[in-house]
Order: C-alpha cells, then structure tokens, then sequence
C-alpha cells in the first residue's frame, strides 16, 4: 500500500504567530532556569517580540490562505492583528510596573499574556469555525489564569472563578451554534459557508446556529445582554490586568465579530442585523445608565466598556465598507483612550496602597495637576467631546449608520452618549471642583509616559486622523473584498 | 447478524440501565461506578459500529481518566446527597417547564430540517472505508496533515491549562525537607561519624 504524502504548508504566512509561540516556550525555560525574578526582564522581551510579530505582519505577504485554508491573512487581519499587539504590548509594561508594587512579580504573569495576544492573533485569522475556536479558547483560558492571578486575594479568586464558568458556557453556546451551522451547510469553512449561505435556501437551522454564535461572540465582547460578567471581573481582577482585559480582547473579538459576520454570513445580514441592532441599543442604554450609580472606577470602566462596544456594533450593524471604517477607526480611538484611562486609574495610589475608589479622586488637579489633565483629556475623549479623538470615532460610525438609513440607530446612540457624557464629566467635576482628598503618590517613570502619550494622541488623532482613517479604510476594503 | 442485533441490545439495554442507575444511587460513589459501567456498554456500541479508536478512547479517557477523577471529587468534596435533593420537588415545575419549551424549540428547529443542496460536495474529507483503513490510520492522516494546525494550537491551549494550574497553585513551602540523592551519594563517612575512645570499665561520662 503506497504512504500518502502531503505538502508541507507554508508557513509564511503565519511567522508572527510562530514567532510568539516559540518565544513564550523559551521565556518559559528562561523563567524556570534563572535563579532571579525573570518579571522585568521576560515582560520586556516580550515586548520586543510583539513589536517584531507587528512589523512581520505588516511585512507579511498579503491575501494568502495557508494550513489548508485554515488560516488567512490579509490587509483587514493585518491592521486587526497591529492593533490588538499595541494593545497587549502597552497594557504588558502596565502590568510589570504594578506587579513589582504589589510584591507578585511572576515570569508565568507577561508570558500569559503573550498566549492570550497569540490567541487573539490566532482568532483573528481563523478561516474556519474549527481554528475561530481554538484560537479563542487560547485566548480565553489565559484570561482565565490571568483573572485569578493574585491568588491570595480572594476577590481575583472570585473574579477568575466567575469568568471561567461564564466563559465556559459561552464558549459551549459558541460550539452549539457553530455545530447547527456545521450541520445544516455541510462545512465549517469560511469560504465555503459564504457560498452555502449566498446560494442555499438559509432554513431555520442554520439561523438558530447563527444567533448562537453571535450570542457566543457577544459573550466574549461583553455586549449587553451577556455582559453581566464584566463589572465583577472587572473589579476582582488586578488593575493592570483589567486593563488588559479591556483592551485587546475586546478589539480582538470585535474585529472577530466583523469577520465573521461580514464574511461567511454576509449573505444573511438580514437576519442578524436585527440581533446586532438589539445588542448595539442595549449595550449603549446600559453601559451609560448603570454606570451611573457606580462608586468604583474600576466598575465604571467596565460599564463605559460595554458602551463603547454597543457603539463599535452600530458599525457591524450597517455591514458595509463604511460601516467597517468606522468601527476599525472607532477601536483604534478606543486603545488609546483606555490604554491611558486605566495608567491613570494604576497612578491612583496612596502611601504605596492602590486605591479605586471614584472619590478618591477629589481634587486631583491641586495635588497633581498633570495626571488630572491627562484624565480630563481622555475622559472628554469618551464622552466624545470634541477636539477629542473619542468625537471623531462616534461621528464616522454615526455617519455610517445615518448613511445606510439607520437614523434612528443613530439617534439612540446620541442619546446613549449624552447620557454617558454625564459620567464621565462627572469624574472631572470631581477633580478639579471638590475639596482635595489624600494626595497621590507620582506615577511610575512607564505609566506616566503611557498615560502622557495617549492624551496627547486623543488630540493629535483629531487634527491629524487621515493616515488612521486611510488604514483603516484600507483595512475594510480587504475584509468586503476577500 | 442476528448475533450483531442480540449484542447491539444487550449493550444498549445495559448501557440505559446504568445511565438510570447513574441518577437514582443514593450513594455518590456507587453513581460514579454506574457511570464507569455505562462507559464500557457505549464503548461496546463503537466497537459494533466499527468504530473501534472512539471506543478505546472512551474507555481510556473517560473510564480511566475522567470517572476517576469523578471519584476523587466525589470523595474529597463529601457531598450530602440528601441536601442536593430538598429543593427538588421545589424547583421541578420550573425544571419541567424549561424542559418542555427547549423541546418544542428543538421540535421546530428539525421540523424545518433540509439539508443543503451542495452539503454533499461541501464534505472535502468523506469517510474511508473501514475495511480498508482502520479508523486509527484514518484520524491520523488527516490529523497530522490537513489539521496540523489545529493539533498544534491544541497542544498551545493545552500548555496554558498547565501553566495556569501550576500559577495558581504551586506555593514553594520553606522548611520543607526533601530528598536529594546528590548530597546523600557525596556524604562522607568522616564528617559524620565520631570515633570516641571509651576507657574500658567507666561507661560514657
């Protein structure tokens, strides 16, 4: 009987991620074998290693399908996966300045990251629901881990214990539909899933296995109403970390959402627009009323989150170039604006002991003017006042969505936003307006750069936000046109 | 054939029998080994179905592994059966009801079943015949070709399970005396052993 033979795949198109793997299994040797606390030094390795798997991407050839036709890139994979390392790689010198305050520097801390970033990665190229899958379990499981990190605090235990139950269940929903899907189009193939669904009659079935994976999805991205996780993991877990967690996976699975929907079921769009619709109204009602009421900035991260990817859906749920520029761009805006809140939220110390609660920050700006600046910034950058970038980002999905004939979407996202703007002003009447609390100590030499730089962006992205607006452009038109 | 049906319902019967028995034992540890009975009786049915790499699996991971493992939890966690069952006449009209809507909602999902035309095409990889190639052989050629990369990120999801378990639990304990085979091969009789010169008739001091 002759041995069956079989190609080698090419690997080229997936050097970023190889480069990643390989690299957290040596750091983890490194780790195991040096004697001395490897924290600092794993976290900036993996820093440098980030910014290459970046620069390989950018580099890397483009619309190439590899692994048989498990894994593709192209230019919308390209700017998704560059965001999402930015994202990882400035949180990651967050979490290396907090965990030597907190005396729980481990090496395992920055190389979970890297896998949940190499997950991320993995997700955000999968062609198939097999490799959606696997990529976002990768990703999840690490955020698991990372959650519950600081073990002997029982609120991170909780925190962990609470997401991963959760995440379980959403990742079981993600399978339960994907498998209706698998059953009823014959494939899990992207492409093929495209053709099944643009050419078949689209039965029940494989609608219900539709609204299970965006039920899934919406899970991993917090949406309303499968967000109930996110203000107690939010708050159990350690500052940095939910930094982390606000951060990459939510632009990771955004992007996942957009792909999935406006690829394989792009046929479909009118069934699970009104799903989007739903979700989109939803999150952006409740992430600005619940915020509200909250006393913890931590929490109130967490509700400005879930409203800010209700805003990021109106641009999924117009499901067309346009659309997809706004929500890209809208991301982008995201990153920074969050990137420096929470280095904000990490300088909020006092005699060495973190604090989070919203009153602490009383008179901010007669302690330390400079750091109440910065969070002014980024805060009318939420609210999306301008000159702030934050403006900019909902004014193209508005735009979007007004354009495609969704003005009342529109309208509901207005509305959402100045309810919102109430919040966030509210953190800068606080600041510059009550009677001094207890001052801050200085920030960090890192975190203070962070929190500087990203205030800065919020405006140069609004005097300056072509080249952001182009990429992002480009980056929509590869994902409509492969 | 006749032989195939008589063990086909023998298997199926038992394989029932043990999943009642699963529910209705009083004693968790006597659930767990129904449980493990039931195993064997459906890795029977692989083994009729010609599936005989499932059936190994099964009887591997799940009887070897996960009932195992079952049984620990069981026995560490000391479960009180009759406080799990208080609630039960409570929350059955709830339990029932939500049973009752998830099966008309599955009744409508597969009354409306057609198949794709082009489902038939879409199955890139159609099932070898057994009698040529053992399911074994089967997996593994498309395991470790077409689904490379799908082995590899499992075995990465797989690692992090491994390192998280070890962050979150491993705690090196100070004081602890452990055997080390080096010092006890590179310890010499001199510095241990005192060689003291007792004058006969006068005892130790």
């Amino acid at each position: 009987m002759p041995i069956p033979t079989t190609e080698l795949p090419s690997f080229i198109a997936a050097y970023p991620e190889i480069l990643m793997a390989v690299s957290a299994l040596a750091l983890l040797m490194l780790g195991v074998f040096r004697t001395k606390d490897s924290t600092t030094l794993v976290t900036w390795i993996i820093v440098v290693v980030m910014a290459v798997a970046a620069g390989l991407a950018i580099r890397g050839t483009h619309d190439f399908q590899t692994f048989n036709h498990l894994f593709v890139i192209n230019g919308f994979t390209i700017f998704a996966k560059v965001l999402t390392l930015l994202g990882a790689g400035l949180t990651l010198l967050l979490i290396n300045d907090w965990a030597h305050d907190e005396k729980i520097a481990r090496f395992e801390l920055p190389i979970l990251v890297l896998f949940a970033t190499l997950g991320m990665m993995l997700m955000i190229s999968a062609n198939d629901l097999i490799s959606l899958y696997v990529g976002l379990e990768l990703q999840s499981l690490s955020l698991y881990v990372l959650a519950a990190f600081h073990r002997d605090s029982q609120r991170a235990t909780e925190a962990g214990v609470k997401y991963f139950v959760l995440g379980a269940l959403a990742s079981g929903l993600l399978l339960y539909g994907s498998s209706l899907v698998y059953g009823f189009a014959g494939t899990t193939n992207f492409d093929g899933l495209a053709a099944a669904v643009k050419s078949g009659p689209n039965t029940i079935g494989i609608i219900v296995g539709v609204v299970f994976v965006i039920a899934g999805l919406a899970f991993k991205v917090s949406a309303v109403p499968f967000h109930m996780w996110t203000p107690d993991v939010y708050e159990g877990a350690p500052t940095p970390i939910t930094a982390f967690f606000s951060i990459a996976p939510k632009i990771a699975g955004l992007c996942l959402f957009l792909r999935v929907l406006v690829g394989p079921f792009a046929a479909m769009i009118e069934q699970w627009q009104q799903v989007i619709i739903l979700i989109s109204i939803l999150s952006m009602a409740w992430g600005s009323i619940a915020a509200i009421a909250q006393k913890s900035i931590k929490r109130l991260m967490a509700y400005s989150s879930i409203g800010h990817v209700g805003y990021a859906l109106i641009g999924l749920v117009v499901g067309n170039e346009e659309g997809a520029r706004g929500l890209l761009f809208y991301l982008l805006v995201y990153l920074f604006m969050n990137v420096g809140t929470f280095a904000v939220i990490l300088s909020m110390r006092v005699k060495g002991k973190y604090v989070e609660q919203i009153s602490d920050l009383a008179g901010l700006s007669k302690n330390n003017p400079g750091v109440a600046m910065a969070l002014a910034v980024l805060m009318f950058s939420m609210a999306g006042i301008p000159p702030m970038a934050g403006f900019l980002g909902k004014f193209y999905i508005f735009v979007a969505a007004v354009n495609a004939g969704f003005v009342t979407l529109a309208i509901v996202g207005l509305l959402a936003s100045v309810v919102g703007a109430y919040y966030y002003l509210r953190l800068i009447k606080i600041m510059y307006f009550d009677e001094p609390a207890e001052a801050f100590d200085p920030p960090g030499l890192t975190t203070g750069i962070i929190m500087a730089v990203s205030s800065v962006l919020m405006l140069v992205f609004f005097i300056v936000p072509a080249p952001l607006v182009n990429g992002a452009e480009a980056a929509a038109k590869a994902l409509f046109l492969g | 054939m006749i032989i195939a049906s008589l063990a086909f319902y023998l298997f199926s019967f038992m394989a029932v029998v043990g999943a009642l028995n699963v529910i209705f034992q009083r004693n968790p540890v006597h659930s767990v080994l129904w449980l493990i009975f039931t195993f064997f009786n459906a890795a029977a049915l692989f083994v009729l179905l010609g599936a005989e790499f499932v059936a190994m699996i099964l009887v591997v991971v799940y009887v070897g592994a996960v009932a195992v493992l079952f049984l620990f939890v069981v026995m560490m966690l000391d479960i009180n059966v009759i406080m799990l069952r208080e609630g039960f006449l409570k929350y059955l009209p709830v339990g029932a009801l939500i049973g009752v809507i998830l099966l008309i909602e599955l009744a409508v999902v597969f009354g409306g079943w057609t198949m794709a035309p082009q489902a038939e095409q879409l199955r890139v990889f159609p099932t070898p015949n057994p009698g040529i190639v053992t399911n074994t052989e089967a997996l593994g050629r498309i395991l470790y070709t077409d689904y490379a990369y799908l082995f590899q990120v499992s075995g990465l999801v797989l690692l992090v399970a491994m390192i998280g378990a070890i962050v979150l639990t491993l705690r090196r304990r100070t004081g602890v005396r452990k055997q080390k085979i080096s010092d006890q091969v590179a310890r010499d009789s001199q510095d241990t052993v005192t060689l003291v010169q007792v004058p006969s008739g006068k005892g130790l001091s």
